[in-house]
Parts: C-alpha cells; sequence; structure tokens
C-alpha cells in the first residue's frame, strides 16, 4: 500500500512539474503575452476558489452562495498590509487567508445550524454584508475601492499556491477528517450517531474553504492594481457557484476541469459580457434538468483511472484510495 | 451494576405525551427487547436515549454518568451506537467508507497528518481499512466493500447499517426494527447472527422488533410499551401470558409466537 | 416636535415602499408554501412587469390602469411557463437543485432581458403630475403616487384574501400547500394548483414592478434583484408561507428601511436587511407568525 501511495505521489509531482516547467518556459521565452498571462492567472484563482467552495457545498453538503465575500476579505487585509502598512507580500497573503478564515468560522458558528435553501441565503445575506462593511470603510477607499496595489502576483505565485489549494483539500477529502464532512451531506442525523461532531466538521470545512477563498483574493488583489467592494458581489459568488455546479458536487477535478473552462469561455465572450451570462444561466438550468451531478459526479479524474480500467477492474469509491 | 438505567423519562410534543414515566434497567451482557403497537412511542425511547432527542423529565444513567443533555456524538463517543428503523446509509458512499466513518472516534491523527500525508496517517488508515473489512466480513459484506451503499439490496443494507454501528465500537447498542423488512429465513440468521455478535463483542443490546418470533427466540427480557407507557415487563413467557400485552395486541401475535 | 415630524414623515415613505417588498413577498411566500422552492426569479418577474408597464405606457399609450392590468396577465403567463418549463421537471428532486434552476432562471431574466431592452436604465413615464398633500405646514407630506401605491397595494390584498379564501381554487392552493399527497388523493388537480400560485405571485409582482416605476422614476434589467432579497427577507421575517406574514413583513421591511434612510445611514440599508434576515434565520427561522416544526427521525 506504501509503496503504490509513493508511486502515486511521485506521478502527482511529475505531472505538476511538466506542466509547470512548459508554462514557465513559454514566459522565460517570453511567447507568453499579457493576454494569455492574465487568462492563465484567472484560471488558477478560479480553481482556487472553486475547489474551496466544492469543499463546503460539494463535499459537506453545506450550500453556501456567499463565497465572493470571503475573497473580498482576503483581497482587502492583504492590501492593507500591502498598500498601507508596507508588509511583505508573503506576509500579506498568510494575513489575507487567516483573515477570510477568521470571518468564515464567526459567520460559520451560527449559520451552519441551518439547513439547505435557509443556509444558502444566510450565506448570500453575509456575502452582501461583507461588501457593504468596505463600502463604508473610508480607510480602505470606500465604495471607490482601494487603489495603487502593487502588482506583485506573478505566475509562480499562483501555480503554487493553486497546487497547495487542491492537493491539501483532496488530502482533507481523503481523511478521515474529510470523510467525517461527506458523512454530513449524506445524512446528517446519521453521521451524528455515529460519532461525528457535525457542527465542528461544518465549521471546519467553512473555515477552510474560507481560508482559501481569502489566499485567492489576495492573489487577486495584487495582480489588478485595484479592489472595489462591488468587484465581489452575489454575482461573483455565483460565478464560482456555476464552476462546482458544472464540475460535479463533490468532484476536485471536476472543479478544475470547470474552472479551467469557464475561465476560457468567459475570456473569449469579454466583450459580451451579457451572452456570458445568458450562458452561464443556460447552464445551470440545463445541468439541473438533465445532469444534476455535474459532468463528473462524485467522481475524480486521475491517472490511475487509466490504469484501473486498464486491468479492468471497476470504479472505486470516492475516498477508498 | 446496571449499564443503562433510565428513569421517569418524559418527552412531551406540543402537549402530547409520546412516552411518559418511562424506566428501564440494562445489565451488561443483556439482550433486552421493547416491543408494541405502533405508535406506541419505542423509536421516540431510542431517540431520547441517543440524544436526537431532549426529555422533558427524566433522567438517562448510561455507564454511570447522565447523559442527558449530551449530543448524540457526545453519546456515541461514551458508547452506544444505533440503527434506525428508515435505514439511514451514507448511501452514496461505499460499503466499506460507511464502516470506516463510523471508526472515525477511535482515530487519533489530526489535521496535520491529514493534510501532510505524515506516517500515523498511513498507519491508521491501513489499520481502519483492515478493521473495518473484518466488521464487513463478519456480516459478509467483505466481496462488496467497493460497491455504493445504496445499491445493496434490502437486507444487505440493513445488515451494513449493523455492522457500522458496531464499527464505533459501543458497548450499548441499539437496534431499531433490524428484521423489517427481512423474510423468515433472513430473520432467523439475523437472531442467530445478533445473539452471536452479543457474546463476540460483549454488548448489551436493546432491540425494537415488531417480529414477535426473533423477540421471543433471541431476547432474555421484555418491555412492552402502550401508548407511551410501559404495560409489561419480564421474561419472554411470561410476557406471553400477561393478559394486558395479549389485550394490547389483540391476542394474536403473541399468544402464536 | 421636529423629531417626531421626521419620524413620521419616514413613515409614509416606508409604508410606500412596504407596501412594494409586500406584494413581491406574497409571491414568494405562496410559491414556497406550495413547492418548497425559494423562487429566486421572482424579484426578476416584478423587473419584468416594470418593463411591460412602461412600454404599455410609452408604445401602446395606455393609461395607468391598462398597463397595471396588461403587465399583471403577462407576468402570470411568463410565471406560469417558468414553472411548467423550469421548475416542474424538478419537483421531486432536492430543494438545492431546485435552487440552482431558479437562481439560473434569474440570471436568464437579467441578462436575457438586457440582451432585449439593454442595459441602459429608462425613465418611467410620469403617469399622475405630482401633488403633494402636506400636514403640519408642509413639514410632513405624502405624494399622489404614494398614496396611489398604498391604494393599489391595499386593492390587490383584498382581492387576494378573496381569492385564497373565498374560491375553489384558493381552496385547492391551501390544500396542496398543507399536503400535497393528500389534496392529490382528494382529486385536486396539483398542476392546476401550482400554475395558479404561479400566476397569482408573478401577478402581484408585476403590479409592484409597474408601481416602483411609477414611484422611482427609473427602471433597469438588474433592479428586481435587490428588492427580490428584501422581498423575501419580508417573506421570511413574517413567517414564509403564510399570506398575513408576508404583508407584514413586507410593512416591516419597507418600515426600517425608510427610518434607516432617514436617519442618514443610507449606505447601511442593505446590510440592516440582511441582518435582520440572518438574525431571523437564527434566532426564530419559522418568523414572527410561524410555528417550529422538527424533522422526523
Amino acid at each position: 500500500m506504501q509503496k503504490i501511495l509513493n508511486k502515486r505521489i511521485i506521478l502527482t509531482i511529475l505531472v505538476l512539474g511538466l506542466l509547470y516547467g512548459s508554462i514557465q518556459n513559454l514566459i522565460v521565452q517570453g511567447k507568453l503575452n499579457p493576454y494569455y498571462e492574465i487568462n492563465l492567472l484567472l484560471i488558477g484563482i478560479n480553481i482556487m476558489m472553486a475547489v474551496s467552495l466544492n469543499l463546503i457545498n460539494g463535499f459537506t453538503g453545506q450550500f453556501s452562495i456567499g463565497h465572493a465575500g470571503f475573497m473580498a476579505v482576503g483581497a482587502y487585509t492583504s492590501a492593507v498590509l500591502t498598500v498601507k502598512l508596507q508588509q511583505p507580500f508573503p506576509l500579506a497573503i498568510l494575513a489575507g487567508s487567516l483573515a477570510a478564515a477568521l470571518i468564515g468560522f464567526l459567520i460559520g458558528l451560527p449559520t451552519l445550524r441551518l439547513k439547505g435553501d435557509y443556509l444558502a441565503i444566510a450565506t448570500l445575506g453575509f456575502g452582501e454584508i461583507i461588501k457593504v462593511v468596505f463600502v463604508n470603510i473610508e480607510y480602505v477607499g470606500g465604495a471607490s475601492g482601494l487603489s495603487g496595489i502593487p502588482h506583485i502576483t506573478t505566475w509562480n505565485w499562483v501555480f503554487f499556491l493553486t497546487a497547495f489549494t487542491v492537493v491539501f483539500i483532496k488530502n482533507f477529502i481523503n481523511s478521515t477528517h474529510g470523510r467525517a464532512c461527506i458523512s454530513i451531506r449524506e445524512d446528517e442525523i446519521a453521521a451524528e450517531t455515529m460519532g461525528i461532531n457535525t457542527t465542528k466538521y461544518k465549521v471546519m470545512a467553512f473555515t477552510i474553504g474560507a481560508f482559501f477563498a481569502g489566499a485567492a483574493g489576495a492573489l487577486y488583489a495584487h495582480y489588478f492594481y485595484i479592489i472595489q467592494p462591488n468587484t465581489f458581489n452575489f454575482l461573483k459568488s455565483i460565478d464560482y457557484l456555476v464552476m462546482v455546479v458544472l464540475g460535479g458536487m463533490g468532484s476536485i477535478t471536476g472543479s478544475v476541469l470547470a474552472a479551467t473552462a469557464l475561465t476560457i469561455i468567459s475570456a473569449l465572450l469579454q466583450r459580451f459580457a451579457e451572452i456570458r451570462m445568458v450562458i452561464y444561466a443556460l447552464l445551470l438550468i440545463v445541468i439541473m434538468l438533465f445532469r444534476p451531478q455535474g459532468l463528473m459526479g462524485n467522481k475524480e479524474f486521475s491517472l490511475s483511472i487509466l490504469e484501473r480500467l486498464g486491468r479492468g477492474e471497476k470504479h472505486g469509491s470516492v475516498s477508498s484510495k | 451494576m446496571a449499564l443503562l438505567a433510565v428513569n421517569n423519562l418524559t418527552k412531551v410534543f406540543g402537549g402530547l405525551s409520546a412516552v411518559s414515566d418511562f424506566n428501564i434497567e440494562l445489565h451488561p451482557g443483556e439482550l433486552v427487547g421493547l416491543i408494541g403497537p405502533n405508535g406506541a412511542g419505542k423509536t421516540t425511547v431510542f431517540n431520547l436515549l441517543t440524544g436526537v432527542y431532549e426529555p422533558t423529565e427524566g433522567t438517562i444513567q448510561f455507564n454511570h454518568e447522565n447523559i442527558v443533555g449530551l449530543k448524540p456524538y457526545e453519546i456515541t463517543q461514551r458508547g452506544m451506537a444505533r440503527t434506525f428503523q428508515n435505514i439511514r446509509l451514507f448511501s452514496n458512499l461505499s460499503v466499506l467508507d460507511n464502516v470506516r466513518i463510523a471508526y472515525h472516534t477511535h482515530v487519533k491523527y489530526g489535521l496535520t497528518s491529514a493534510v501532510m500525508r505524515l506516517g500515523n496517517y498511513y498507519k491508521e488508515e491501513e489499520e481502519m481499512t483492515r478493521k473495518a473489512i473484518e466488521f464487513l466480513h463478519i456480516f459478509n459484506l467483505d466481496r462488496k466493500k467497493d460497491e455504493i451503499a445504496k445499491n445493496l439490496p434490502y437486507g444487505e443494507q440493513r445488515r451494513l447499517e449493523i455492522a457500522r454501528a458496531l464499527a464505533a465500537k459501543p458497548r450499548l447498542l441499539l437496534l431499531d426494527e433490524p428484521a423489517a423488512g427481512m423474510n423468515p429465513q433472513e430473520t432467523h440468521e439475523l437472531m442467530n447472527l445478533i445473539k452471536w455478535i452479543r457474546d463476540e463483542f460483549k454488548l448489551t443490546i436493546l432491540l425494537i422488533e415488531h417480529d414477535m418470533s426473533l423477540v421471543m427466540g433471541a431476547c432474555e427480557r421484555i418491555y412492552v410499551l402502550e401508548y407511551g407507557m410501559i404495560i409489561a415487563h419480564g421474561t419472554p413467557e411470561e410476557i406471553k401470558s400477561n393478559p394486558r400485552v395479549i389485550e394490547a395486541y389483540l391476542g394474536e401475535e403473541v399468544a402464536h409466537a | 416636535m421636529e423629531d417626531l415630524l421626521i419620524f413620521l414623515q419616514q413613515l409614509i415613505n416606508g409604508i410606500s415602499l412596504g407596501s412594494i417588498y409586500a406584494l413581491i413577498a406574497l409571491g414568494y411566500t405562496m410559491v414556497y408554501g406550495i413547492i418548497k422552492l425559494i423562487n429566486f426569479a421572482h424579484g426578476d418577474i416584478y423587473m419584468v412587469g416594470a418593463y411591460v408597464g412602461f412600454f404599455a405606457i410609452t408604445k401602446l399609450n395606455m393609461s395607468f390602469i391598462p398597463a397595471l392590468l396588461t403587465s399583471m396577465v403577462l407576468c402570470s403567463i411568463l410565471g406560469i411557463i417558468i414553472e411548467r418549463m423550469a421548475y416542474k421537471p424538478l419537483r421531486n428532486a432536492t430543494r438545492i437543485a431546485a435552487l440552482i434552476t431558479a437562481i439560473g432562471v434569474s440570471l436568464l431574466l437579467e441578462y436575457g432581458g438586457m440582451l432585449i431592452v439593454t442595459p441602459q436604465p429608462r425613465a418611467f413615464p410620469e403617469v399622475f403630475p405630482q401633488t403633494k398633500i402636506s400636514f403640519f405646514e408642509g413639514k410632513v407630506y405624502m405624494t399622489n403616487q404614494q398614496l396611489v401605491i398604498f391604494a393599489v397595494t391595499l386593492i390587490l390584498m383584498v382581492l387576494l384574501q378573496f381569492i385564497v379564501y373565498k374560491t375553489k381554487t384558493g381552496k385547492a392552493m391551501r390544500a396542496v400547500s398543507f399536503d400535497k399527497d393528500a389534496a392529490l388523493l382528494m382529486g385536486i388537480n396539483i398542476n392546476n394548483t401550482i400554475s395558479a400560485t404561479f400566476a397569482i405571485g408573478s401577478a402581484l409582482a408585476a403590479a409592484a414592478g409597474v408601481l416602483v416605476g411609477i414611484y422611482y422614476t427609473s427602471i433597469s434589467p438588474l433592479m428586481g434583484i435587490i428588492p427580490g432579497l428584501k422581498a423575501f427577507v419580508a417573506a421570511v421575517l413574517g413567517g414564509i408561507g403564510i399570506i398575513p406574514g408576508a404583508v407584514v413583513g413586507g410593512f416591516l421591511m419597507g418600515i426600517i428601511e425608510a427610518l434607516v434612510s432617514g436617519y442618514g445611514a443610507s449606505t447601511w440599508r442593505d446590510a440592516v436587511a440582511f441582518g435582520i434576515l440572518i438574525l431571523i434565520l437564527i434566532i426564530k427561522p419559522s418568523g414572527i407568525f410561524g410555528a417550529n416544526i422538527r424533522e422526523k427521525v
């Protein structure tokens, strides 16, 4: 067992290294124009957002539609640190993530007692409240936003933090803690009577999700020079919701694929914002009507699936790996 | 000394007493039945014992500790596990994962080990998986460990639920109609299995059942509940000849069992 | 004395605004009561209602009442179509699946609407030249528009009360929302009843849309989002699924919002609305008039 797992880790590192190397090579040779670079970075940031939201919505089954609020907390906190307090970028990212996690924890504690659609509306409400709070803080520029943020986010930062996010959440899910979260999604009462502190794990999933949304927000702020409260509105949350729903609630690879695909589609439709949103709207409706489990369902796409298919074995469970 | 001692347990739902003045005592190693007509309040008793509902009145001493007011997971962690009348499996997860989740309270590795994949993560995961497969083996489900729980036939889902409850390593096991929907052959096998796990795992078992052959054949003592109150208590033989019980059951099932 | 007059003025403004919220909240609460769906697109029906009213008045030269009725009729048809196409197939799906679909429908109306009518806000024609009715030497006043809003709302509510309690359709609606299966066994046509609920709810939202056009004189494709959410808060506040609750909740929300704005904290007013929502959900999710229900184990 130990041996197979090590092989798997080596394989993962190899694939990630190849991906990193080839893109890094393009950048070094100057073959990647700024347009492609922006979208490459956005793909990474969106993957972080989608995967972290999937931990809350897909795996733990706690339907949140205010994820952009945590992104805002990360973005503003980190930007205050670099712009106003002249702190180094790594510290700013960490502080942004921790601040988002703290807010996530504080919001999650009372809210996660609610179920289903009520929870959804409450998270939406909190997302909007966070936005309004930033509008009312003159220190961070009020409604017109905080500008003059140094342009520090690079491809390297995005790549490694995205990889870290995905690996962290994947490892979490495939542990007893992650399974505790999944059991809540499956049947909260059964989970509780099986000895799982459901409140603790719901809040934990919410906090971890908020943490990575905060990190994504920090990267976002330090790429686009300026952040405004309205950047992180309800529609932004919906963007990430669409990614999670399309990819499959409960599939990390699904979220990665959906985030990548939808970022590219958005880039192509940049000048037709309404059409983009109409496509998003139709995606939500059509997926729910015809394939509510999303593209991947709760399955993961990995190299070992190919391996197993080769050996003619049946598909295993989500977390028996 | 009693493992479970319940005194004057009462639960009122909006002015209606579902359970009133309920007293019960279970000693280690006993296999006790709780019977009664539909709507007598049997499942409510289970929900009170496991902390799903909070009692209106009364005390529940489990292992010398008052567990009233504790959350269900805290009660499970103190050694009480249960199954549900209307099967509550983690239906989209594999059979193996259903059991591994119940093992959760006995896992010691923390979040850091999980995320960083430190040594004790692998060690404990391996041990947990091995134990889970052992439990599945007892219930003849080990070959189906990778199947999705909801795809199992009904009888196997019932067995999986018991296996899952056992994996929580309880001292007291509450079974809510374990034979519901089973044919006489399956019921008979289940009866033997329940007796066997009681001996093998040194458990105390309280079971709700409608199938009189199972209750009379397996239980050493029986409590009879009607309208939320205990109307009789004794050995199967005593219960069979108790006029109040016969009346409650219209004299049919009990006499013929 | 001055304070009291300011308060009175905000109360009048709040009741006008609250009428709008109450009308929208009624649709939310009726739909939730009958199929347990937060019909996210409901706020956008209100937007469509405003646009229909706008075109009826400007292009077809209709006067107020015909425009209002046209808008109500067209929106009830729209409501029925949405329910049949998007929500009906999901009636047995999870509530989250239905909610996601509703979000999709909402976005579709907003951005599909933008493609049709352009994102530009439009000036709603002045149907009633504004006149003021003054009290206390002009320190407190009420516009005739506010009066119209209040009157129309009142008439519609009486009408709704009549439909729900005095007609066969109303009886069917109450039966279905109480117990769908039992209603079916009693020979009630569930599909038609649900359609009727959507039709009535949408008509009320459309009326609110036209009234808001008159009151604020500006409409845009995204105008339904925030009022829609606030009306939802109103429905939850009053106890979702309870018709009088939605009315009380709507007026309360309107008054609270007017007071918050009136006392100089207008940038906080959305946060206050959502704060109320969260407090209600956490303290008493069943709302002011609701009873607590627990899950059966």
